[in-house]
């Protein structure tokens, strides 16, 4: 199973190699989105260095969503759904393979953001044990529930709207918990985010089973 | 009775709401039962 | 509710028109008596509650609502589940059925809600009520449901994947409640409570509140038994027209020559000229 996950996972990190499609793409628009909050909040006020770490995380969770699009579009046409499909390969390690890939994107945009947090929102970071320990969770869980509801949505023509509708609401705890344990660790406090680390944690793992599990019947009529 | 606008809304709300769904899913009960076999909708 | 009429087509066919049934009349005069009797109970005849006065009138319908929604989510799980075990259409379409009065009176739940804590609370909508909040998103998550519901394609595949949201819906809703839980008291203390706290109730008013229950679970059920016919109906309309569509490309591939008819069923169904 997991040597099936590397498969899958190092096919889809070779295809963004060649395409860049997240680089070239899903990464300035996250620059955009920090500009957008910014203009939407008065920056000379403090908002935007208290707000933080709730704008970095609703801007990974709006490229999340392009990124888990991207995923299932490279699969779509050609009759490369029934390729992998007929693959022989496990279909837990095919989802295993497509989080790896979408959570690896994920935390390479989430560096990129944190840089822009700290250039643009003159965010004082601090507390890195927690910050990484919670960046690392909560990208394992966007990138599990994105992929199993991206199959969900994969292949239906209202795909581009459906997936944000099933997807975003039940984020809302990943959010919920990755921006207070955030805050925790900006301000000095880490004692107040170890309990959120453990939510999110445990949001992944559940996502990371239940995908395993739902995969195989899911990818039958992707 | 006191503050009646806010309790006449709500209750308002709810039997307004379930008698237009009620009336609506029957309507179109009726509109569909019209395509459809009988042998293919025999109710208990 | 009322227009639960005995108009039957000529009885050769044997089947009532609409989706009603005898059980259904029955069960719908019962509620719609049982409605008359709540209004008033709950309008008239209780009294006013000691704290909150006459507002308290509004949880005997507030409270079965999000009560029978939080219902709903847990039928259209089981049968998620029993789909997913035992891959009949009659699990799916309650499912269905359930999610789509789930929505409806969480829907009541979150607007009476509302209506009463903003001469209670002073505002319409409060973020230090795990209950509220979860609530909020279990609608969203229902409309989500729905939404995929509504996706026309192979009603296999549709039942499928919309079997897995749904087995996904409860877990869903415990991690949003565990978390906006914490989100709102890990630094201060949840003060406000529905049905103001200690107060005294009278007999009456936990009466009125239980004949609410009974009451808004009659409507439930017949709710639930019309809507399944329903969804009934429409998979049977969307065979039809499929199985229509299907033998129009046949006959339109038999009218334009024997050559394109054999190349069009040799490529299935859909490839005709």
């Amino acid at each position: 199973m997991f040597r099936d996950a590397a498969l899958v996972a190092a096919k889809d990190l070779r295809l963004e190699a060649r395409s860049r499609v997240a680089f070239n793409q899903i990464a300035p628009l996250a620059l955009v989105i920090l500009l957008l909050f910014a203009f939407a909040l008065d920056p000379a006020r403090g908002v935007l260095a208290r707000a933080a770490p709730g704008l970095f995380w609703v801007a990974v969770l709006l490229c999340a969503l392009f990124a888990v699009q991207r995923a299932f579009a490279i699969e779509s046409g050609d009759g490369r759904s029934d390729a992998l499909r007929l693959s022989g390969l496990d279909p837990a390690g095919i989802f295993l393979g497509k989080v790896a890939a979408i959570a690896l994107e994920l935390a390479a945009l989430e560096v990129l953001l944190g840089l822009g947090v700290a250039v643009l929102y003159d965010a004082s970071f601090g507390g890195w044990v927690l910050l990484v320990a919670t960046g690392a969770s909560a990208t394992a869980a966007i990138a599990a529930a994105g992929t199993l509801y991206g199959v969900l949505a994969a292949g239906l023509r209202v795909r581009e709207t459906l997936l944000p509708l099933l997807l975003l609401p039940v984020l809302a705890p990943v959010l919920i918990g990755s921006t207070r344990a955030f805050e925790a660790a900006f301000s000095g406090v880490p004692a107040d985010g170890w309990p959120w680390l453990g939510l999110l944690t445990l949001f992944a793992l559940v996502y990371l089973v239940a995908g395993a599990l739902a995969f195989g019947s899911l990818l039958e009529d992707m | 009775m006191h503050d009646a606008g806010y309790v006449i809304a709500a209750w308002a709300v709810v039997f307004g709401g379930l008698l237009v769904y009620a009336l609506v899913t029957m309507a179109r009960g009726r509109r569909l039962s019209d395509r459809v076999p009988p042998e293919e909708r025999r109710w208990m | 509710m009322t227009t639960a009429t005995n108009e039957t087509t000529p009885a050769a066919t044997g089947a009532p028109r609409g989706t009603g049934s005898t059980t259904t009349r029955v069960l719908g005069l019962t509620a719609l008596v049982g409605v008359g009797v709540l209004v008033g109970l709950g309008l008239f005849w209780s009294p006013p509650e000691e704290v909150q006065g006459d507002l308290a009138r509004i949880m005997y319908v507030h409270v079965p609502s999000a009560s029978l929604a939080y219902l709903s989510c847990f039928v259209t799980a089981a049968g998620s589940v029993m789909y997913l075990w035992k891959r009949s259409e009659w699990w799916d379409t309650l499912a269905y059925a359930s999610a789509e009065i789930g929505a409806l009176f969480m829907a009541f739940a979150c607007i009476t809600g509302s209506i009463w804590a903003r001469p209670t609370w002073g505002t319409f909508w409060v973020w230090d009520d795990a209950r509220l909040v979860t609530s909020a998103m279990l609608l969203l998550l229902l409309l989500g449901y729905l939404a995929l519901r509504k996706v026309p394609g192979d009603p296999d595949v549709r039942a499928k994947r919309s079997a897995w949201l749904g087995v996904l819906l409860p877990i869903n809703v415990v991690l949003v409640r565990q978390s906006v839980e914490w989100w709102r008291t890990l630094h201060q203390k949840a003060t406000l409570q529905p049905l103001g706290g200690g107060a005294k109730i009278e007999d009456l008013m936990l009466f009125s509140l239980f004949v609410g229950f009974v009451v808004l679970t009659l409507v439930w059920v017949w709710l639930l038994i019309h809507r399944f016919r329903l969804a009934w109906l429409e998979r049977r309309v969307e065979e039809r027209e499929l199985s229509v569509a299907i033998d129009e490309r046949r006959a339109e591939a038999r009218v334009s020559g024997s050559g394109a008819a054999r190349f069009g069923s040799a490529i299935g169904p859909g490839g005709g000229p």
